[in-house]
This record gives structure tokens, sequence and C-alpha cells, in this order.
């Protein structure tokens, strides 16, 4: 029961570095003027520079050819061309095969979208959108909008299961993405983090397919020793919404871990337990009342009232630039406990022994961090 | 070949539900296997005369329910193949009323019957997927050993839960019987025609708004190849039959080349239940718990016990694509000319400019 994101490599870094099979018009054409070195034509300092080399002494006469490879070109497209590369003109004059690539690449990724030319996994887990669309934005927050600083991702195994446990704060479950775009990022096999979610999540439209699209599942023991079965790596907030939910002033005070249906899910794997501290999630948007009459009514675990929200309406969704610290710590092995996994007693000691390693964690990052919202 | 007590290919073999497609199918196949002696086709007496050219080795016998029992016996019967099931209410046949008559008394009457045939060594009985349940809780690939959590809102799974108990109980009181529970995902094909391909072969396919659930086919010629393992080899237990691997829903409308048309949720059930009061569409809430929930099976129990894999979903999808061709809204030609012609759109007016400012 191999999901068929097995067989894909998570290699693409760029934004619209899409994997391509398709003979796609994208090696084509290297048209340059010739009088600008290539390392001065990348004006995309966003960019990772890696994929920008075309090979630089090919006088490709793709102007003409472009003409007369459609002259069918009617005025429509003519439209729809200068609008879509509408933003480019601030480039288009530099050089711009990184760009025809792109924009190929691009193109190649929404007519695959629209016949459905992709590969969904049992979960509905979607990589090659997870790829082209969820990481990237979640790129921009954690890096650009939180500056996150990532250690310790020696900690995840390169292949294998995993069960990576963290800490819930900041009142929407935004830790959680964070946590895996940066992941995939960070570790040296970008392994995608397979989230498991409160049914709540899943019973809300399009949120519940955003979740499973991105790899998440409903928090369950068969799913998630499903998934560690599979040998992913599985993420985990055993806090639930008492983390979330959770106001400013016990921020980063770890709350209860449940029945720790988690161990017994890793122990009867023989899976690793991987915990991770996060630092910053507590600041973005500070709880400091809950509305509990309008959560009731609204059928939610609790209504927030953050400096921001609801006194700035949509505004106040925006969440605040604190700086985001990530730990893993070092693995706790499992594999000798596979029998006790109904065993009450091993189970507690072991969700006891993660979240004293969290809490624990957390008090160094906070230490390191003595300015919520420094740089 | 020697009828009773043996394992191996049964001697004499009851098919229900020959009226309809999926029955006479199985009977006309089973009759072909030279193992069979016999393959009597047992249908309602009301039912129509349909496939009679498929038929043609089937002995055709049309009775009521109630009367089985003694038919059973006088006809010695080694095994039976319960198939006569309805998924979705049908105005001719009695609307819901009718359908429960026929999915849960029937099937309890043939189990009876099944209980006083003496000689009777083997049942086989379809069952489905939706024997599940729906609940946002559900994990999201069900094993034979999973729980329904919920009673499903629709007449069918709630059938299927009933018919199911039934097999159950009967599995009980008659122990020396294989009995094979299979639980199949919804059938699609080249020739096959349920509600499921309907709803596929409109060029505008309403969806529930924010909701793409994970589905499964299953080809409707490896649901043959299973049932007729069953009847010629000895499969007891329950195994799901689905065709591995997942389809989205939004992906199978997209690679059908229609076109989806988002419905809120209770719109879409009220819309439903408007369509079945006056009589045309067969969509009910079986189908829109389908389409908000999804349901994904694990069929590696029947890989192993049956020693056969399904064609994929996908495969089979495209099966069901390649033959209904017709309403195609969006092809993949069209798109893939699109695309070329956007990009040399574009490369056309990023020459332009550069010669422009060069």
């Amino acid at each position: 029961m191999s999901g068929p994101e097995e067989g894909r490599d998570p290699q693409s870094v760029g934004r619209f570095d899409v994997p391509q099979q398709v003979p796609a018009p994208d090696a084509e054409p290297a048209r340059r003027n010739g009088h600008r070195p290539a390392a001065q034509a990348a004006p995309t300092p966003t960019e990772p520079p890696a994929s920008i080399t075309p090979p630089a002494s090919t006088p490709t006469p793709t102007a003409p050819r472009a003409s007369s490879a459609s002259p069918t070109a009617k005025p429509a497209d003519e439209v729809d061309a200068g609008l879509t590369g509408g933003t480019e003109p601030a480039v288009s004059d530099r050089p711009g095969d990184h760009w025809d690539r792109k924009v190929a690449n691009g193109l190649a990724f929404l007519r695959r979208r629209l016949s459905g030319d992709y590969e969904v996994d049992e979960f509905g887990f979607d990589s090659e959108l997870t790829d082209a669309v969820f990481h990237p934005l979640l790129r921009l927050l954690y890096r650009d909008w939180f500056r996150t600083e990532v250690s310790g991702v020696e900690h995840v195994p390169v292949d294998g299961p995993a069960l990576v446990v963290g800490n819930h704060s900041g009142t929407v479950a935004l830790d959680a993405l964070i946590l895996s775009a940066a992941l995939h990022d960070k570790h040296p096999a970008h392994r995608y983090l397979r989230l498991l979610g409160a049914d709540l999540v899943f019973r809300m439209p399009v949120v519940s397919e955003l979740a499973r699209k991105t790899g998440g599942t409903v928090a369950c023991n068969p799913d998630a020793e499903r998934l560690l079965g599979g040998g992913d790596l599985v993420g985990v907030f055993p806090e639930g919404f008492k983390g979330i939910g959770k106001l400013y002033a016990d921020r980063y005070k770890l709350q209860r871990f449940g029945r720790g249906g988690f161990v017994s899910a890793a122990l009867r794997t023989g899976t690793p337990i991987v915990p991770v501290a996060i630092v910053g999630g507590e600041e973005i948007y500070p709880m400091l009342a809950d509305i509990k009459p309008l959560a009731r009514l609204l059928k939610l675990p609790y209504f927030p009232v953050t400096p921001t929200f609801p006194l700035l309406g949509p505004l106040g969704m925006v969440p605040l630039p604190s700086k985001w610290l990530i730990e893993f710590c070092p693995p706790i092995p499992t594999a000798h406990l596979t029998d006790s996994a109904d065993d009450p007693l091993v189970v507690f000691n072991l969700a006891d022994q993660v979240r004293e390693t969290i809490q624990q964690t957390l008090h160094t990052l906070l230490e390191r961090r003595p300015d919520p919202f420094g740089p | 070949m020697t009828p009773g007590g043996t394992s191996g290919a049964p001697g004499v073999v009851v098919v229900t539900g020959v009226g309809r497609y999926l029955g006479a199918h199985v009977a006309a196949r089973l009759a072909a296997d030279p193992r069979i002696e016999r393959v009597i086709g047992v249908d309602a007496p009301d039912s129509g005369i349909e496939f009679t050219d498929l038929l043609d080795r089937v002995e055709r016998i049309r009775v009521d329910n109630g009367s089985l029992g003694g038919l059973l016996a006088d006809l010695d019967v080694d095994a039976v193949v319960h198939l006569a099931l309805v998924t979705s209410p049908d105005p001719q046949h009695g609307g819901r009323s009718g359908m429960k008559d026929q999915n849960v008394i029937g099937s309890m009457q043939m189990l009876a019957a099944c209980q006083r045939a003496p000689r009777l060594r083997k049942l086989v009985v379809r069952s489905s997927t939706a024997a599940y349940g729906v609940s946002f809780r559900d994990p999201a690939v069900f094993t034979e050993e999973t729980e329904p959590r919920e009673v499903p809102r629709g007449g069918f799974g709630r059938d299927i839960l009933d018919l199911e108990g039934y097999v159950r109980g009967f599995r009980r009181r008659r122990s020396d019987v294989t009995a094979t529970v299979l639980r199949f995902a919804p059938f699609i094909g080249s020739t096959a025609d349920t509600t499921l391909t309907r709803y596929f072969s409109q060029p505008f396919v309403p969806t529930v708004f924010g909701r793409d659930p994970r589905l499964q086919f299953l080809h409707f010629d490896d649901a043959l190849e299973v049932l007729h393992r069953s009847i010629v080899e000895d499969h007891p237990g329950t195994y799901n039959v689905a065709g591995p691997g997942v389809l989205s829903l939004s992906q199978a409308i997209r690679r059908a080349g229609r076109v989806a048309v988002p419905v809120l949720e209770p719109g879409l059930s009220g819309a439903a239940a408007l369509a079945r009061t006056m009589g045309f569409g067969s969509y009910g809430l079986d189908q829109v718990d389908l389409f908000v929930h999804g349901r994904v099976v694990d069929t590696s129990r029947l890989e192993q016990e049956y020693g056969f894999t399904p064609r994929s979903t996908a495969e089979a999808f495209e099966d069901f694509i390649r033959a209904h061709h017709g309403g195609v809204v969006v092809t993949r030609g069209q798109l893939a000319a699109a695309e070329q012609l956007v990009l040399d759109g574009i490369r056309q007016v990023r020459s332009a400019i550069r010669e422009r400012s060069s």
C-alpha cells in the first residue's frame, strides 16, 4: 500500500518548479541577446540561482521561430498572453531562458491540473499541488514573515517512519502547517510531514479538503498506524484544542496530552518518537479572552479575542510577525516496547517523557529568544 | 464435480437477481463454466425480459421470495449467489419501499431458504463498501474489521448494514456453509450502467461545495471475476473488492473532460429529494454522503486470499471514459493546444518587448 507520492522525487525547490514529465516546450528557447552575462541576468533575488544557467552560447533564432510557429494566434490569445505576461516586463527585458521555463512549467502544471493528470494517495495527499502551491505560500510565511530558525533536523530520520510530536499553539493551528513546510524544506530528504488533525477540521468544507490535499488525515489510530506502517513521517499535536485555544497568559505551558493515543500508535508500529518544540506560535494571535457563549453558538471549541480580532475584522486575521524557533529533539526509540502498546503504564510514562522533553526544550528556546518580535 | 460435501466447483448454482445487469452477467458466466452442471437464475415474477439472449444457457425461474425455501431444497442446490440488491430507489418498482422489500425482506427470505437447504455448502452475498457507513471521524482507509461509526442516512447503506447482520446470523446457524461476503466498491466499466456511470456521463456534474471526496471504483469485469472465483473456489469471509488506488472526485471529473458544478450541501440534499419525488434521477442521500465523505477501502485481504488484483481505480475509470466520450466538454488535446497557444503568445510578446527595448 505504498502511496503514489513515494515514487515522486521531492526535489523541487523553485516556486513553480513542478516535476515535469511532459515533453513540453521547456528546454526551448534560449533567447538572449548575447550581451549580458548570465550572472547578472537573474534579477530575482528570492530565487535559488541553481536552475538558471542555460547554455550561454546558443544564438537561437527564437523570435522568428515563435512568430512562425503560431501564425494563427488569435487576438484573444494575444490579450491573454499580455495579461499573463503582465507581471513580467520588469524582468523580461533581461535575457529570458529562466523565465521562459518558468512560464512553460507553470502552463504545463495548469494543464496537468485541468486534465486530472496527477496522483492522489489513498489519504487524499496531492504531492504535486502541495509542492507547487501550498509549500511556496507557507514558505513566504515561515521564512520571510516569521523568520523561522530550524535546528536538530538531523534527528528526523532520512527514511522510514517516525512520529513527530509537537506543542500546539496560536489560536489557529498555523504551527502545524509551518512545521510541515519548514521540515520539508530543511530536511535533507525533503520529507513530507503527514499531519493528524482533529475531526472538526474534517467536518468543515474546504478546510477538510485543504487538509487532505496537503497530506493530513483524521487523528485516529488506524490512520496513524497505516501511515507509520507505510514508512511515512507523521506529525501529531497531542494537546489538540486545549493547546491552541489557551490564553496568552498560559503561553508555552504544555497542556494535558490526553489518553496518549499517539504513543500507542508509535508502540504498535515500533516507530521512534521525535519530540519537537515550536516557539513563536503563541504570539501570532495572542488570545486575551475566550467568549464561550459565542463559541457554543458557533459550535467551535473557543471563540478568541486577540488585540486585533475581532476588533479589526478581517485585518485581525493577519498573524503578528513573531520570531519562530523550531527544535527537533533526539528521537525516543520504541521498538523494544512493541508488546506494551496496550499497557497504560508504559503509554503514560512515555507520553510524560515526551511532554517533559518538549517543555524543557521550550524553556531553553525561550531563553535564546528574549524578544518575541526580535529579528 | 461431485455435488455436496467436497470442495471445488459446485454442481447446482442458484443466482438471484438475474433480471438485473450484474446477475445476468454472473449467471451467464457461470453457465459457460464446464465445471458447473446447472445454473438456475431466480428472479422476481414481475421482472422484465431483459438479458434473455445472455441467459440462454441459464434456467430461469420466476418466483417471489416467499416460496424460495421449498425451491432451494427441491433443486438440491449446492451454492447460492445472492445478487438481488437494488442500489437506488426505482419509481417503477415501488420506490424506496420496494427497494427495502427487495434488499432487506428479500435477503432475509433468501437466507431463511438457504438455512433450510440441506445440501447447500456455499453462499456468496453481494454487499457494498457502503457497509462502513459515513462519519467525519472515519479512518481514511477502511479495512474489513472497521466498524461503522454512524448509521448512514441513505437507504442503501442502511439496507446493507441490515443484510450483513442477517448474514452474520446465518453464519452462526449454518457454520457448515462457506459464506463469502463481498463488499464491492461502485461498479464502473465500458458497458455497465449504474447510478455513478450515469452521473459521470453528464457534461456538467454536480458536486458538493468544498468537498473533494476520494473515490474508488471497481471494473465490472473484475467484479465478475471475483464472483466467479468465489463460487468455484472456497473463500470464506468478508472481503473488500475495489480497484486499488484512489481518484478524487474533481480529478475524475477532469479526467472525464466534464465540468464540475459545486453545489452547497443542504441544497444538494434538497435537490436529491426533489429529483426523487419528481421521479427522475436516482441520486439519493447515499450518493450525497459518498460525495461528502468519499470512501476508500483496503483490498490487501482480497489480493492475498484470491491471488487476484482488480485493475486499479484509475484504469477502470479510464475504460469508462473511453466508452463514454460523447459528453466531453474539454478534451486533453484542447488543453494541450491551449497551453501551446498561450506559451507561444507569451514568447511572442516578450520577444517583441525585447526587440523594442534593445
